[in-house]
């Protein structure tokens, strides 16, 4: 590393691979729930699992996301960050709000909105939290010595991140406005602002590790979170085909988001390419891994999974549908817990000054994880093709399709065995690193 | 061959554009259009409060509604139509887990009074007579079990 306060990008990423664990935890209560094992029912009903599941997703993201700038900005800007200490309560407060809000799910005490959980309070706090956030990022890069388009797409994700999340905390009386606005944060977020951000780590790490000139990667850099706003923003009317809003949505919608997978499909094109241009051999595989890792999955999972039930006519039928539950895990995971899991294996050698990567560990953490990721959507998918046939075509009643599903959660279940033993291997290498230190400081 | 710049601009003025045709097309759904798909002037206070009830209980984080929610338990859009109201009050105001004995997957027993219960159906009476542009589809087939 090249500036002491990158160090306190270490705690972010720990305590985002804690919030992994539980995550996991919580979706293996989820698949046994759905073989028809819930002896948990009276502790931790589906609804609480649900919602812990996906909210420790969008707590351990955001925190890889921070953990990220506060490694990214500070090199990219050549300053040191401008208040550590900020830094510091920043994180605690988000873990406090973020662990209070999954005890609450347990006490039945949340609002119940799709992604929005988090009782209406601990809005207020988040929201807090994200902009002594902003403030740090920001007032470190413009008393920086650069601006760079890396850094300044990276802040630009997570400035419009912040702000989108404000329209998910309006009351509406209807359930039609509730879920359209709803969509403002979740769709803007995940398909809109984070590949943002993502973009701007992916660039970093480009730079970093091919050694190619950072103008060309950086002019690829705006043509894909281009391509991204032009397909993603008027792409959210794909979640409004079926909420009571207006016919057009139907077209514009359909349109739009089959042009989704084009700027995915420039993400992977793009890593690959600068991989392959690159002459610089940079030692950190595991890291190098991780980054065409998530541009290509992120393609797969995001993009072509996506674009398979987007248009209305097949969503008409697999809306509502654990097909979606399949697109979701690997969206989730090549486009955003990849590129976490990438930053986080780049920047720990650089952290500790102690060089463990790629070694038969990390292979394996990488390989059992992906495959193991790939299991599990290939389970959701089946099942979910099974139930739209049988209950949405054949007109079986749900329940009744439900059991005849149950052995693929049996598949799940298992390819997920396989995926947490890759992440335990990846967070063990993580331990290995020991902590960050100033010793690993190198000059450019 | 492309430059930095016009990419940059490809960008910047992609982002302006495409916003604005979202945020007016937004408009127009909010002001011009859901009033009158989603029969707004049914929207009663039981309703409401039906809908308060519904969120306060995270019953998205089993069922779906409008196809949106988990998928643990069925879709409950069009549920008035389907079971009557008679059924989904027993559901609604069951002291122990509905579907321990008959389908094997529980429900949280809420035990809500009557007129939380009643209110619940209003809100779920209200959500069935939205126009859904033809959600949920109408199955192509029939078919019955063998025993």
């Amino acid at each position: 590393m090249k500036f002491k306060t990158q160090k306190i990008a270490y705690w972010f990423f720990l305590s985002a691979l804690g919030l992994l664990v539980l995550q996991i935890i919580y979706g293996f209560i989820m698949g046994f729930a759905h073989m028809g094992m819930d002896g948990l029912h009276e502790i931790i009903p589906f609804n609480t699992a649900r919602a812990v599941h996906t909210n420790l997703l969008v707590c351990w993201l955001l925190l890889g996301f921070m953990g990220s700038a506060y490694y990214i900005i500070p090199e990219e800007s050549q300053n040191e960050l401008y208040s550590p200490k900020l830094a510091i309560i920043q994180l605690i407060s988000f873990l406090a709000v973020g662990v209070t809000a999954v005890i609450a799910y347990h006490l039945n005490w949340w609002e119940g909105r799709k992604f929005l959980e988090i009782p209406r309070p601990l809005d207020y706090l988040v929201v807090v939290n994200v902009l002594a956030f902003l403030f740090n990022i920001l007032m470190t890069l413009f008393t920086g010595k650069r601006q760079t388009t890396t850094a300044l797409v990276l802040t630009m994700g997570l400035l419009f991140a912040a702000l989108l999340y404000l329209p998910g905390m309006i009351w509406f009386d209807s359930q039609t406005l509730d879920s359209f606005y709803r969509w403002y944060v979740v769709h803007l977020w995940v398909e809109g602002v984070w590949e943002l951000i993502m973009g701007g780590i992916l660039a970093f790490l480009l730079i970093k590790i091919t050694g190619v000139d950072r103008e060309v990667i950086e002019k690829w850099l705006y043509v894909i979170v281009g391509l991204t706003f032009l397909s993603g923003i008027l792409g959210t009317g794909h979640h409004y085909y079926y909420i009571g809003a207006p016919s057009y949505w139907l077209w514009i919608g359909g349109i739009f988001s089959a042009l989704e997978p084009l700027a995915f499909l420039a993400m992977a094109l793009f890593a690959i390419n600068m991989y392959r241009k690159g002459e610089k051999k940079h030692p950190n595989k595991t890291a190098l891994n991780w980054t065409l890792g998530a541009a290509i999955t992120s393609f797969v999972g995001a993009g072509l999974l996506g674009a398979a039930h987007t248009l209305p006519n097949v969503n008409l039928y697999t809306h509502g549908t654990l097909v979606t539950a399949m697109h979701g895990h690997m969206a989730f995971w090549g486009a955003y817990a990849m590129i976490v899991l990438a930053i986080i294996a780049y920047a720990m050698p650089n952290l500790t000054g102690r060089k463990l990567y790629d070694n038969n560990m990390t292979r394996y953490a990488f390989w059992l994880s992906n495959i193991g990721m790939i299991g599990m959507t290939v389970a959701f998918g089946v099942a979910g093709v099974a139930q739209v046939y049988m209950e949405r075509i054949m007109g079986v009643d749900f329940m009744e399709t439900q059991k005849e599903i149950e052995p693929h959660f049996l598949v799940l279940v298992l390819c997920a065995t396989g995926f947490t033993a890759g992440i335990v291997l990846y967070i063990i290498n993580f331990f290995q690193y020991g902590k960050p230190t100033d010793e690993a400081l190198v000059s450019e | 061959m492309l430059t930095k710049s016009q990419a940059k601009l490809f960008f910047l003025a992609g982002t302006v554009i495409f916003s604005v045709l979202f945020l007016g097309l937004s408009l127009d759904t909010h002001i011009n259009r859901v009033g009158e798909q989603t029969h707004e002037e049914n929207i009663t206070e039981a309703v409401v409060a039906g809908k308060h009830l519904w969120e306060e209980n995270n019953c998205m984080g089993c069922h779906t509604i409008f196809g949106e929610g988990a998928y643990y338990a069925p879709e409950l859009t069009k549920v008035v139509e389907r079971r009557g109201e008679a059924y989904i009050k027993g559901v609604l105001m069951s002291p122990t887990p509905w579907g321990e004995h008959t389908s094997g997957r529980k429900m949280v027993a809420y035990g809500f009074s009557d007129e939380e219960a009643s209110n619940l159906i209003e809100y779920f009476v209200w959500i069935g007579n939205v126009d859904l542009n033809g959600f949920p589809a109408k199955p192509k087939y029939k078919v019955e079990k063998n025993n």
